[in-house]
């Protein structure tokens, strides 16, 4: 055995008992890749059992299995040859099994599918089909298996070959080789079959040679999610690993989406010769920052001029490995790179039927291992990418209760209305020039974040009196608060504007409440001349700082969204400021 | 070495995974030199430090060397150690006399399971390689085990782009797996890379025989070999064809599936 120069993951794939777990054990027996004595193992508790030796069951290791003759779950083998180190996936190709099958193909960079020339085409063939387009896996080999039961027959081949073609063209899939093979008695698995004089192709063995390792990301714009942050000694290190592109020390990073930006001071590593100066895609790495900035896992690290998108809305394809169906408001968990953050199916589009690439017209539910189009909505907006720019940014899974039950890849990020104000947020934090002081330091000596809280009401429920007072309750707390109504700004910064500009009204008051922000202050807005809508926009302004909204009313209701807390006009002063107090501690922003 | 670095990215990609997710915690350290370069992995992906606790479930079988280099490394990389040992039936007598099955689940398994009990953990990572056996080859990075340390193979979670299972009900605990992709040849290629130091009984010391993998002494036995370094052990391996776990008795007669079943390692 050489030394293996690179690793190659393959999956195995296709319709059930059409012949993967027969063709691998072939692969592996006729290359005589396997331990001394195994394939006696095999013939024996075949024996044992009274069956007809198999060489599935060099693989399908459960018992189970065995006694079923059927693969329940992926086994991962290793296989090496020529200068490659494989990891070969076989996949189960029973309906039941889809979610093993996807847990095992989307670790492949190529696929081989095997189709049973007597069976031909049926539904797996072609679900596995489109599911590997949907994983991104472009590199595939067709097997047309089981030759020996149409008697090697060029034109039952050549049927099955043309329909399969067709099919995959569909998805874009253009397989590198049809091979004519029979697993059971080696034809075309490693050595060239003398019952099919009429191909003259490759084995299996020589196409996996084929098939080539893909480009790593690096030549894609910079993407480093961040995992998790140490402080084991006086080094504070990010760590995370390069998705995509490069970098390197003295780059200035950005962080999305809370739009930090700071320089990479260092590369940290265990044991390595030589100081490293930057880190391509694919390499879990660690770095130190020039500044202290607070940045926490799940945003991403990109440089200045391609950052992500940021959104709480999009368009994607998923599939769906759950019991319980997706319906319309449904709501989950949804893990994107290293992000977690709540969301909710705001739209099923349609469901693609996998065997005719249908899309099923106002579906109602996503049902277990359908793939449909959907529009997702996440709880806060978060930053990523379309799957085709870059795709470990652009794919995501979907939890429910305590399980992956879904995957999924991003198509089309929406703009919502708050994005020119968010465009425009980070455009000015990206340029920021900042002074002497850094925000931690403010922290640090007045003990507390800043934040803001927006009151919001009818006219006369109360609003300004709770404001004052929880203005003067933080004040002789010795904290650094000011209350800031919007009315103030009408007749210095606002006025050159008339009644019809409000929302450059807004805007003006986001970036005066942001200045005090970034000055350490907890801010405290009351005005009537906002509206819900506003806080939007002062949000996408003032982030990523801490935003508490409050709601006052004359009587109970249903409450607007994005609503922390609900008072009404007869409610008890200070109770109501000892709440908001006690929220402004759990988002930390009360120390 | 670029296969290496792939091995080393993705398992400490998972290290740093486990430890983001759970806040209890350990590794099981055998001693052996699989669960070693797990141990280096996480010192790679700790930057140095090991602040996961290692658990070595002592059989009192094992051979005196073994218990020697662990407490010195524990000692030289400042480790946080426990030991657990299932003492009650070590006085009861349990042996492999006893039948080689019986032993392994009494001081094994349920070793293991006293201590889980007894920690809490809630997160277990283990040196095991899909290579090693057949059910092995069939696991999940992160595999969920139920109350009863139970590994329900039938219906494991989805698991897909590196995102893990990470959450799970109470009183259950999930099997963290870095090595799964690693072959044995992987697992001394990259002691050589990174010249960790491995214990002197997987080598030859003058007598024609060697450790290939490292058990209890009375259920492992030496290979003949004379390999003396880690460049002979790289080259013997590559030339045979011979199973790494064919020095281990508990392999026989899908001893492994049921063992493993159980919540042995
Ligand atoms: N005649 C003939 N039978 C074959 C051939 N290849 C496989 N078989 C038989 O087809 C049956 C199914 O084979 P498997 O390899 O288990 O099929 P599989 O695709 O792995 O099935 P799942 O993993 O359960 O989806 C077994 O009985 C094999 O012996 C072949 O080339 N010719
Ligand atoms: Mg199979």
């Amino acid at each position: 055995m050489e030394t293996a120069k690179e690793h190659f993951q393959i999956v195995f794939v296709g319709h059930v008992d059409h012949g993967k777990s027969t063709l691998l054990g072939r692969l592996y027996a006729d290359t005589d890749s396997l331990p001394v004595g195994h394939l006696d193992k095999v013939r024996d508790i075949c024996a044992r059992q009274g069956k007809v030796f198999e060489y599935a069951f060099l693989f399908d290791a459960f018992l189970e299995e065995q006694e079923q003759g059927i693969t329940i779950d992926t086994a991962r083998t290793f296989f090496s040859w020529g200068e490659r180190q494989y990891i070969i996936i076989d996949a189960p190709g029973h309906k039941e099994f889809l979610k093993n099958m996807i847990s095992g193909a989307a670790r492949a960079e190529a696929a081989v599918l095997i189709i049973d020339a007597g069976e031909g085409i049926q539904e797996q063939s072609k679900r596995h089909g489109y599911l590997l387009s949907l994983l991104g896996i472009r590199q595939v080999v067709v097997v047309v298996n089981k030759m020996d039961l149409v008697g090697y027959s060029e034109e039952a081949f050549r049927a099955i070959e043309k329909e399969y073609r067709a099919f995959l063209a569909q998805l874009r899939l253009e397989p590198q080789y049809f091979i004519p093979a029979s697993a059971r008695n080696g034809d075309n698995v490693a050595a060239t079959s003398t019952a099919m004089p009429w191909y003259r192709g490759h084995t299996l063995l020589e196409s996996l040679a084929h098939f080539v390792k893909l480009p790593a990301r690096t030549d894609l714009p910079l993407r480093i999610p961040v995992q998790d942050i140490y402080k084991f000694d006086p080094r504070r290190i990010i760590a995370g690993r390069v998705e995509a592109g490069t970098f390197s020390v003295g780059d200035t990073l950005v962080f999305s989406p809370s739009n930090k930006t700071a320089v990479v001071k260092s590369i940290e590593a265990f044991n390595v010769p030589n100081v490293i100066h930057s880190v391509p895609a694919g390499r879990s790495a660690g770095f130190t920052l020039d500044e202290q900035i607070f940045v926490e896992r799940g945003e991403v690290a990109s440089h200045k001029d391609a950052a992500p998108e940021v959104s709480d809305r999009f368009r994607a394809n998923i599939f769906w490995m759950g019991k319980n169906p997706v319906l319309t408001g449904g709501r989950y968990l949804l893990r994107i790179a290293t992000t977690e953050v709540e969301m909710e199916v705001e739209a099923i589009l349609g469901i693609i039927d996998a065997s005719t690439l249908g899309r099923g017209e106002s579906p109602q539910r996503i049902e277990k291992n359908d793939v449909a189009e959907v529009i997702i909505r996440t709880r806060r907006p978060i930053a990523l990418d379309r799957y085709a720019d870059i795709d470990t940014t652009g794919r995501f899974v979907i939890i429910e209760g305590y399980d992956i039950q879904g995957g999924g890849i991003v198509m089309e990020v929406f703009k919502d209305e708050q994005e020119p104000f968010r465009a425009e947020a980070r455009r000015r934090d990206f340029e920021w020039r900042r002074g002497e002081i850094h925000l931690d330091e403010r922290v640090q000596r007045n003990g507390h974040y800043p934040g803001i809280v927006l009151f919001t009401g009818e006219k006369g429920s109360g609003k300004a009196r709770l404001a004052r007072h929880l203005e003067r309750r933080l004040f002789n707390g010795g904290k650094q608060v000011y209350l800031l109504d919007g009315k103030n700004l009408q007749y210095g910064l606002g006025t050159d504007l008339s009644g019809s500009d409000k929302e450059e009204m807004v805007r003006r008051f986001g970036e005066v409440a942001q200045i005090l922000l970034r000055a350490g202050q907890i801010v405290v807005s009351t005005t009537n001349t906002f509206a819900l809508a506003d806080h939007q926009i002062i949000r996408a302004l003032v982030h990523p700082h801490t935003v508490i909204t409050v709601h006052m009313s004359f009587v109970e209701g249903a409450l607007p969204d994005n609503t922390d807390l609900h008072f009404l006009e007869s409610d008890d002063l200070k109770a109501a400021a000892k709440t908001i107090m006690e929220l402004m501690e759990e988002k930390n922003i009360l120390l | 070495m670029k296969h290496l670095e792939e091995l080393e990215d993705k398992s400490v990609y998972i290290l740093r995974e486990a430890y983001k997710n759970f806040d209890n915690l350990c590794m099981l350290w055998s001693i052996g030199k699989d669960s070693t370069v797990l141990l280096w992995l996480m010192r790679k992906a700790f930057f140095g430090h090991a602040p996961i606790p290692l658990v070595h479930i002592d059989t009192s079988y094992k051979i005196k060397e073994m218990i020697e280099y662990r407490d010195r490394l524990a000692r030289d990389w400042d480790l946080t150690l426990v030991v657990g040992q299932n003492k009650e039936a070590l006085e009861a007598g349990m042996a492999p006399e006893r039948g080689r099955m019986e032993c392994c689940t009494a001081l094994k398994t349920r070793g293991l399971q006293q201590v889980l009990d007894e920690k809490r953990y809630n997160g277990v990572i283990v040196g095991v390689r899909s290579d090693e056996e057949g059910t092995r080859a069939k696991e999940r990075y992160f595999s969920p085990r139920d109350k009863n340390n139970d590994w329900d193979f039938r219906d494991q979670p989805p698991e897909l782009w590196d995102q893990f299972k990470t959450r799970f009900e109470p009183g259950t605990h999930v099997r963290i797996h870095p090595l799964l992709d690693w072959t044995e040849i992987n697992i001394w290629e990259y002691i050589k890379k990174e010249d960790i130091p491995v214990i002197p009984l997987y080598f030859d010391r003058g007598e024609g025989l060697r450790y290939r993998s490292l058990g209890c002494a009375p259920c492992t036995t030496p290979i003949r070999s004379t390999a003396k370094t880690v460049d002979e052990i790289i080259t013997e391996l590559r030339s045979t064809k011979v199973a790494e776990r064919s020095g281990r008795a508990q392999d026989a007669d899908r001893g492994m599936e049921k063992l493993r079943k159980d919540g042995y390692m």
